[in-house]
Parts: structure tokens; C-alpha cells; sequence
């Protein structure tokens, strides 16, 4: 063997390797190195105001101690009536898109529609069920919030059935066509069972994501200052109070916010990460 | 007929039986129909939302529209006074933030998946590629309280400083990166919506350079070819669609980020030169102001602002999905 052709073409290859290699080490530690930041800085400053009062108190007039009672109630209910009007229509949307129309027209186009509805911004979303909920109404209440959170939640049920539906393996809707098995009794007795963990791990995601979500909230259930379960009427929730609480002036409110931003984070990640444990896929 | 065989009980009970199994079959077949029918409904439902969401922000828009014209998008002006706005301010800061987002994330996030699928030991895979998707998990009213607090001082105190001492002299850096420095604005904008899109550019980049078969990287790697030469003269090539479909997609989730923009853009209806200056988006200006805007020709404004970042989202989010659509059906 010759020797190698040329010595210097060789080395600035290497050397150009190991560059590109450092910044792929690099750009990893980028990456890792900002969630560990965000959540340090959030147990940090969130730590502190997080007590037995934050669970048991109202929101506090400005200067003086409380809790987040008020909020995170608001924020549960509306979360579960969103999740209550969202999941059935999700999970028979996504039904339609894997079991029926798996290759017509209208299901590509569903499809198609349901991936933009999936990232389209959510202020949008915001404005739309004011103009349809509380412009005719003539006041922001709950149930607007409740309806704008379930059209978040809506295609991301959609897409998790459709996926999860179309991992149950062909032979099994075979088998109960065979024994005599209408459509709809092989989709709901075998189908939908087969694929339980999945179409769960989709609504808790959704939740996940609904219960971070405050653009939606800004102009539908507004905000409220006391206790108040009439979802006829403006009605507070975490995320909205921490804007609120976190663009004031005042150091009660602010510290109340961060400890809120703490709760809120704590679940949403805890709830992405048992959605992903339930899968155990990716 | 039914009289005739009553005569005969034997085969009346069989008739009876047999209409009894057409009948349930009948059920049978009525409520197969009726389930197929509810999640028909459902998947319409979906097109409805869309449609409504379209139909209504039209509706909401047309007294803006009417009374600024076509103008509306081009004039800067913004001033709930004298009732006379204009969409240009916000859309600058849309492009603008947008624009810096991706100019850092891009490169990262494409730069990360390299990394977790060619460099990274195998039992750090999972636990590095999940802890980059917490990133996207983190709700954006944390990046906004965050950046307000944290992120924003250290800049103002640290680097903005810095940057803007350095570029001093340098004509057209000089405007671009123009003091004082506030800590807010477009810049840190721009900055945080980088962290918050860099999992989605690394999440669709990692899984088209996944789906690479391996014998190519093999057959590049028997000709000699190092890691990176093997990463840009075939996975990359390989994968480029998808991976501008990623990009696309983190591009439209950076131009409709609503409330971590809000917290640091310094809300200032005004174009200028210098990224550290206070902005405004359009996704920022709504949030700030619809619960506060009186009259109707100001909320159909903002509304009418709304309209025009779905537009800009929609074509983006779409090319990105027929982007990937395209990928999808390449490799079947």
C-alpha cells in the first residue's frame, strides 16, 4: 500500500470532524443545560411560598397573605368539563379516521385539518369562542374557558386515537368479523380495549396541556377574584391569576406566583412523564 | 299470509324465530349505521372547528377591514385614542422574534439530533432525548414569568452591555444592536422563544435521521468517511424535507407564542432598528389588550390581528405537514 494520498487533506478532515463532534456535545449540553436551569430557578423562587395556606387560602387583595384556592379549583373544573366535552368527540373523530375512512377523502382532509388545529396558536383559539360564546352571552364565564380549553383538547385526543387504534393489529378485528361480530361491537369490545393504555396516555397529554394553557383563558373565563363556582360567571385559574399576580407591582402577589408556577409545572410534567410511562413507547 | 301459517304452530315458531333474528339483525345493522354515523359526525366536527374558527375571525375582522381598508396591514400607526390602527408594528415583531428564534434553534436543535443519533452511548439516548422534550412540556407561562425575572435582568446586566459596546462602531450593527438596554424586548423575545422551539426541531430532526437506513451510513462509513461527512453527505441530504418540515412546524409554533412573548416583548407598538429595543407581536398585543379594549373598532382590530396570524400559521403549518406527508409516502 501506498502511503495516504495526502496528509493535509486527511488531517483537515479529522479536524473538521472533531469540531462538528464538539458541537454536537456541545448543542446536547445547550439543550439539557436550559430545563436544568428552568426547574432549578423554579424550585428556587417557588419553594419558599409553597405551604399549606397556598392549597386552603383564597387569592389575596394586593398586600396581604393568601393562598391559590380560588385558582386551582377554577382551573380543575374547567379543566375536567373541557376534558369531559373533548374526549368523547376526539376519540370518536379519530374512530372515524383509523376504522372507517382510513383511506377516503374526507378522512385525509380531517386529518390534515386536525395537524394544523394541533399547533394553531392557541391566542386564536381564545378569540374564537369569544366571539361565538362571550360576545352573544354579553359576559366571560366559565363555561367559555371550559369550551376553549376542549378545542385544544380535541385534536390532540384525535391524533393519540387515531395512533394508538391503528397499532391494534388487523388480525384481532379479523378474528371478530369471523365469529359473526358487528363493526361497531368489534370497535368497542376489542379495538378500543386493545388500545385503552394508549387512547388514556392521549387524554392525559391533553390534560397536560390544557392546564398550562393561558392565552385561551385570558377572554373567556377571565378571572375572579373570589371563591366562585358559577361557571355562568367569570372564573379564576391558575395560570391566569399567575399572569396577573407576576406583572404586579406587588411582592405577596409576585411570590404567589411563583409558587403557583411551580405547581403548575409539577403536574404538567408529571403528567407527561405517566403518560409516557403508561406507553412505554418512545 | 301471516293468517295462513298461524294455522300451522311448528312453522309459526320458526317464521317467529327467524323474523325474531332478522329483527335483531336489523338492530344490529341500525346500530353499526348509527355508530358509524357519530364518528363520521365527530371527524366532520373537526372541519367545523376549523371552519368556525375561519368564519368567525372573518366576522370579527370586518369592521377593522371596512374601516382601515386593505392599509390595515401596512400602517403602523396604533392608537386607541384617536381609534386609528395598523397591523404593521405587531407583524414586524412576529417575523422578527420569529426570525431569531429560528436562526438559533435551527442550528441546535439539528445539531442535538445529530448528536443523540450518532454520538450519544446508547443507554443516555432516552434519558437526554426526553429531558430535551420536557422543554416543549414546560408551559409557556413559565418561560414568561421566568424570562420577565430571570432571563431578562441577567441580559440587561451581563450581555446586552456587552453587545452593545462591541458593535458600537460597526455601522449597521450599530443599529441593529442600538442601547439602551432594557433587559426586555425583541431580542429576548426571540432568545426565549429559541429555548421553547428547540425541542420540536430536535423531536422531528432525530426521527428522520432515525429512519436513515442503516446500510447507507455503513456503506459511507466502508468508504472511509468520518462521523460528520457521514451526517452531511448522506443523512442530511437523505432527510432534508423532513427536517424543513421540523422546522416549519417549530417555525409556527414560535410565530403564535402567545403569553412567554407577552412577559419580555415590553408591549411598545413601534417598529425600530435595534432588536433591543421593546416590541410587540401580534400574539402579544391581543393578550395584553382585548380585555381592555373599548369600542368596536378596537377589538375588531385586535380580532383582525388574530386573522392574520392564523393566515401566516396555517400556510406555514401547512407546507409543514405536506412537507411531511410527502416524506411519509417516499418511504412506503
Amino acid at each position: 500500500m501506498s502511503a495516504l494520498p495526502n496528509p493535509a487533506i486527511y488531517r483537515s478532515r479529522f479536524r473538521r470532524n472533531r469540531i462538528a463532534v464538539t458541537l454536537g456535545y456541545a448543542s446536547a449540553v445547550f439543550g439539557v443545560g436550559w430545563i436544568a436551569i428552568i426547574l432549578a430557578i423554579l424550585v428556587y423562587k417557588g419553594i419558599g411560598g409553597l405551604s399549606l395556606d397556598v392549597f386552603t387560602q383564597m387569592t389575596p387583595p394586593p398586600g396581604s397573605a393568601g393562598g391559590l384556592l380560588n385558582a386551582i379549583a377554577g382551573s380543575a373544573i374547567m379543566t375536567v368539563l373541557a376534558v369531559l366535552i373533548g374526549t368523547p368527540v376526539g376519540v370518536l373523530a379519530g374512530t372515524y379516521l383509523s376504522e372507517f375512512g382510513k383511506h377516503d377523502r374526507i378522512a385525509a382532509i380531517v386529518r390534515f385539518v386536525n395537524d394544523i388545529l394541533l399547533s394553531a396558536p392557541s391566542v386564536v383559539v381564545g378569540l374564537f369562542v369569544y366571539e361565538i360564546m362571550v360576545a352573544p352571552m354579553g359576559h366571560f364565564s366559565g363555561y367559555a374557558g371550559a369550551v376553549a380549553l376542549a378545542v385544544i383538547v380535541i385534536p390532540v385526543v384525535v391524533r393519540t386515537t387515531e395512533d394508538m387504534l391503528n397499532l391494534v393489529p388487523d388480525t384481532m378485528r379479523e378474528a371478530a368479523a369471523s365469529i359473526g361480530l358487528p363493526r361497531s361491537h368489534m370497535i368497542i369490545h376489542i379495538a378500543y380495549r386493545a388500545a385503552r393504555a394508549g387512547i388514556v396516555t392521549g387524554i392525559l397529554l391533553a390534560i397536560a396541556r390544557v392546564s398550562g394553557e393561558t392565552a385561551p383563558l385570558l377572554f373567556t373565563a377571565l378571572n375572579n377574584q373570589f371563591w366562585s363556582m358559577n361557571m355562568n360567571a367569570p372564573m379564576p385559574s391558575l395560570p391566569v391569576v399567575i399572569f396577573q399576580f407576576a406583572l404586579s407591582p406587588y411582592a405577596e402577589w409576585q411570590k404567589l406566583a411563583w409558587t403557583g408556577a411551580l405547581i403548575i409545572t409539577v403536574t404538567v410534567l408529571g403528567l407527561s412523564i405517566l403518560a409516557r410511562t403508561l406507553t412505554h413507547r418512545r | 299470509m301471516s293468517q295462513s301459517l298461524a294455522n300451522q304452530p311448528a312453522l309459526a315458531g320458526m317464521t317467529a324465530a327467524a323474523g325474531l333474528r332478522a329483527a335483531k339483525l336489523n338492530r344490529l345493522r341500525t346500530s353499526d349505521a348509527a355508530f358509524r354515523g357519530m364518528t363520521r359526525g365527530a371527524a366532520l366536527g373537526v372541519l367545523l372547528l376549523l371552519g368556525g374558527v375561519i368564519v368567525s375571525l372573518v366576522a370579527g375582522s370586518a369592521p377593522a377591514f371596512r374601516a382601515f381598508g386593505p392599509g390595515f396591514v401596512t400602517a403602523e400607526v396604533w392608537n386607541p385614542v384617536t381609534e386609528q390602527f395598523g397591523a404593521l408594528a405587531p407583524i414586524t415583531g412576529t417575523l422578527a422574534t420569529s426570525l431569531i428564534a429560528m436562526l438559533i434553534a435551527v442550528p441546535i436543535g439539528i445539531m442535538i439530533a445529530f448528536f443523540l443519533t450518532e454520538l450519544c452511548p446508547m443507554a443516555l439516548r432516552r434519558p437526554i432525548g426526553m429531558a430535551i422534550e420536557l422543554l416543549a412540556g414546560v408551559p409557556s407561562i413559565i418561560y414568561g414569568i421566568w424570562g420577565l425575572f430571570v432571563f431578562a435582568p441577567f441580559l440587561q446586566t451581563y450581555v446586552q452591555p456587552y453587545i452593545i459596546a462591541t458593535f458600537e462602531n460597526i455601522p449597521i450593527f450599530s443599529t441593529i444592536f442600538a442601547g439602551p438596554p432594557y433587559g426586555i424586548g425583541v431580542m429576548t423575545a426571540g432568545l426565549i422563544l429559541a429555548i421553547m422551539v428547540l425541542p420540536f426541531v430536535t423531536a422531528i430532526s432525530r426521527d428522520v435521521f432515525d429512519s436513515v437506513p442503516p446500510v447507507m451510513k455503513e456503506a459511507t462509513y466502508g468508504l472511509g468517511c468520518t462521523t460528520w461527512e457521514v451526517f452531511r453527505s448522506v443523512i442530511l441530504p437523505h432527510t432534508r424535507v423532513g427536517v424543513i418540515g421540523g422546522v416549519m412546524l417549530g417555525l409556527g409554533r414560535a410565530l403564535g407564542e402567545t403569553m412567554a412573548v407577552t412577559f419580555v416583548i415590553g408591549n411598545a407598538h413601534r417598529i425600530s432598528g435595534s432588536i433591543l429595543a421593546p416590541g410587540t407581536t401580534i400574539s402579544a398585543s391581543i393578550a395584553n389588550e382585548f380585555t381592555e379594549a373599548v369600542g368596536d373598532i378596537y377589538t375588531s382590530s385586535l380580532i383582525a390581528l388574530g386573522l392574520i396570524l392564523f393566515v401566516i400559521t396555517f400556510i406555514v403549518l401547512a407546507a409543514a405537514r405536506l412537507m411531511l406527508a410527502q416524506l411519509e409516502k417516499g418511504k412506503k
